[in-house]
């Protein structure tokens, strides 16, 4: 259980940042409904089966995938498995201590996790060597190199962006009994993006930076398919969200969702995989 | 006709659509503790327990200006169809985070400042809904204990099974069904507090989910009221 002081901001700060909310706008110039400059880079661990550098303004995050051979789980025997995995890097903020992940960083994990799962992107029933023996695993890990809020999306991105550009060797036995290996793509269904929000008093700010996250009421991540139907989410933050609040968000989470599988199936396509 | 719902609109269970299951409240149930609350909803059985506010241990978590909440969610290793390693697991670890946010924005903090507030929660059986159980039963507890709170917490889930919207599923509707939709809600301040969900909903579909959630959670809300007032009424009797 660990319990994280949030950086203090000065107080000055604070009140430009509430003054500048009923004019509509942010510290750093953008709209409520904007998010900072995104750069995906894909292929960046040669190593991994599929990696991805994610930036969102100055949150900076890595992930990799790397497939390997286990056994399922004794009640799904015809599915393969995804594991997702993330870590704040010490170095990413100076208010992170090295160990064990702690629950921000699970929280991170599990939603991630969950968006992709839910969102049924990878098929899980392709991975399957043999029934009951024998599946395909794909670990997705997430390091955090730097923190400046929306850690959520940035996470998501990344393994979404990594999984799309993952490769691997499928291993098939033959009649004669050779083994026969042919590389081949991880199989997807679909881009499930993750929209982050929060809210300050009545204002809904999207893609918030650190600094605004640590004045915030609540915060939303929510995780849309292809289709723009939701297929997780998550609430965070310490104060209650109204309803009318939250189905604006999702409305506007909903628009945002599509701007951003927008940006990644260009840099799929780019990335000529 | 699908597989959990039948053609007369009667589930597995019993239910219609927007039922909830039986929930019964016991209020100080641990004497030892600040406060305390044993709930059994469904086939679920949790007790919560709340110490503090006392000094807060390691003194440098403290703060200057308000209590800090700890909060542990754990379930017991024969709470589960299979034995549960006793270790944390990171599902339990997460839904300690998410009930400790929804304590956090019902309790007055402010006015615990350098204090600490401890919220133990076990699961001694589990079912479907365990985390929406597990928060009314911290609520309780913390009103128990004295603790002063802007509103009650009540926690019901929403789900859908078969492509219908339904309300509370019991753990197998959860396993087989379509979607989850844990809610937890202040309803005097009309506030959902905690929110998390999986499975496909359209944007119709959320919101009708969203709307049975607080609908529900207004039952559960009568019941914990219900649970409170027995519970100190019985007290003024005594005397």
């Amino acid at each position: 259980m660990s319990i994280k002081k949030s950086p203090i901001i000065e107080n000055l700060r604070k009140t430009q940042m509430i003054e500048l909310l009923s004019k509509e706008k942010r510290l750093d110039g953008r709209s409520l409904i904007d998010f900072r400059p995104i750069i995906i880079k894909v292929g960046v661990i040669q190593k991994s089966n599929g990696s991805a550098e994610v930036s969102i303004g100055n949150t900076k995050v890595v992930a990799g995938v790397k497939v390997e051979t286990g056994s399922p789980f004794p009640d799904t025997p015809d599915q393969g498995l995804l594991v997702v995995n993330a870590e704040f890097l010490p170095f990413s903020s100076a208010l992170i201590e090295p160990g064990p992940p702690d629950e921000d960083a699970i929280e991170v994990s599990r939603v991630v996790d969950r968006g992709i799962r839910e969102s049924q992107m990878i098929d899980l029933n392709a991975l399957v060597i043999e029934t009951g023996k024998l599946v395909y695993c794909v670990f997705v890990d997430i390091s955090i190199l730097n923190m400046d809020g929306n850690i959520f999306d940035a996470a998501f991105l990344s393994a979404v962006s990594a999984l799309l550009t993952t490769t691997f060797e499928r291993k098939t036995v033959k009649g004669d009994g050779n083994i026969e290996v042919q590389k081949c793509k991880l199989p997807t269904r679909c881009i499930p993006i993750s929209i982050s929000s929060i809210t300050i008093g009545d204002s809904i700010l999207i893609d918030p930076t650190e600094e605004e996250e640590s004045v915030q009421d609540s915060r939303l991540t929510l995780t849309f398919n292809d289709e723009g139907y939701l297929c997780a989410g998550q609430k965070g933050g310490s104060m209650g969200i109204s309803r009318e609040q939250l189905f604006k968000i999702v409305e506007l989470s909903k628009a945002k969702a599509e701007e951003l599988r927008v940006l990644v199936k260009k840099v799929i396509e780019n990335a000529q995989i | 006709m699908g597989k959990l719902i039948d053609e007369n609109g009667i589930r597995l269970d019993g239910r219609r659509w927007d039922e909830i299951r039986p929930i019964t409240i016991e209020i100080g149930v641990i004497k030892n503790a600040d406060g305390s609350a044993y709930i059994e909803f469904g086939k679920n059985k949790i007790i919560a327990a709340v110490y503090g506010p006392r000094e807060a241990h390691p003194k440098h978590l403290a703060l200057p200006d308000k209590a800090i909440v700890r909060c542990r969610y754990h379930m017991a290793p024969f709470s589960t169809e299979e034995r549960k390693s006793p270790q944390p697991s990171r599902r339990e670890i997460e839904i300690s985070l998410v009930l400790r946010r929804a304590m956090e924005s019902a309790i007055f903090l402010e006015e615990y400042p350098r204090s600490i507030i401890d919220v133990f929660v076990e699961v001694l059986q589990s079912d479907g809904g365990s985390r929406c159980a597990s928060i009314t039963a911290v609520s309780a507890a913390l009103a128990d204990s004295g603790i002063s709170m802007r509103d009650l917490v009540v926690g019901c889930a929403v789900g859908k099974i078969d492509g219908q919207i339904v309300l509370d599923l019991s753990d197998y509707e959860d396993k087989e069904g379509e979607g989850d939709m844990p809610v937890a809600y202040m309803p005097n301040l009309d506030k959902i507090v905690l929110l998390q969900f999986d499975g496909i909903f359209s944007e119709e579909e959320f919101k009708k989910a969203i709307d049975l959630a607080i609908l529900g959670n207004k039952k559960v809300y009568e019941i914990l009221k219900k649970a409170l007032i027995e519970k100190y009424f019985s007290m003024v009797d005594e005397k």
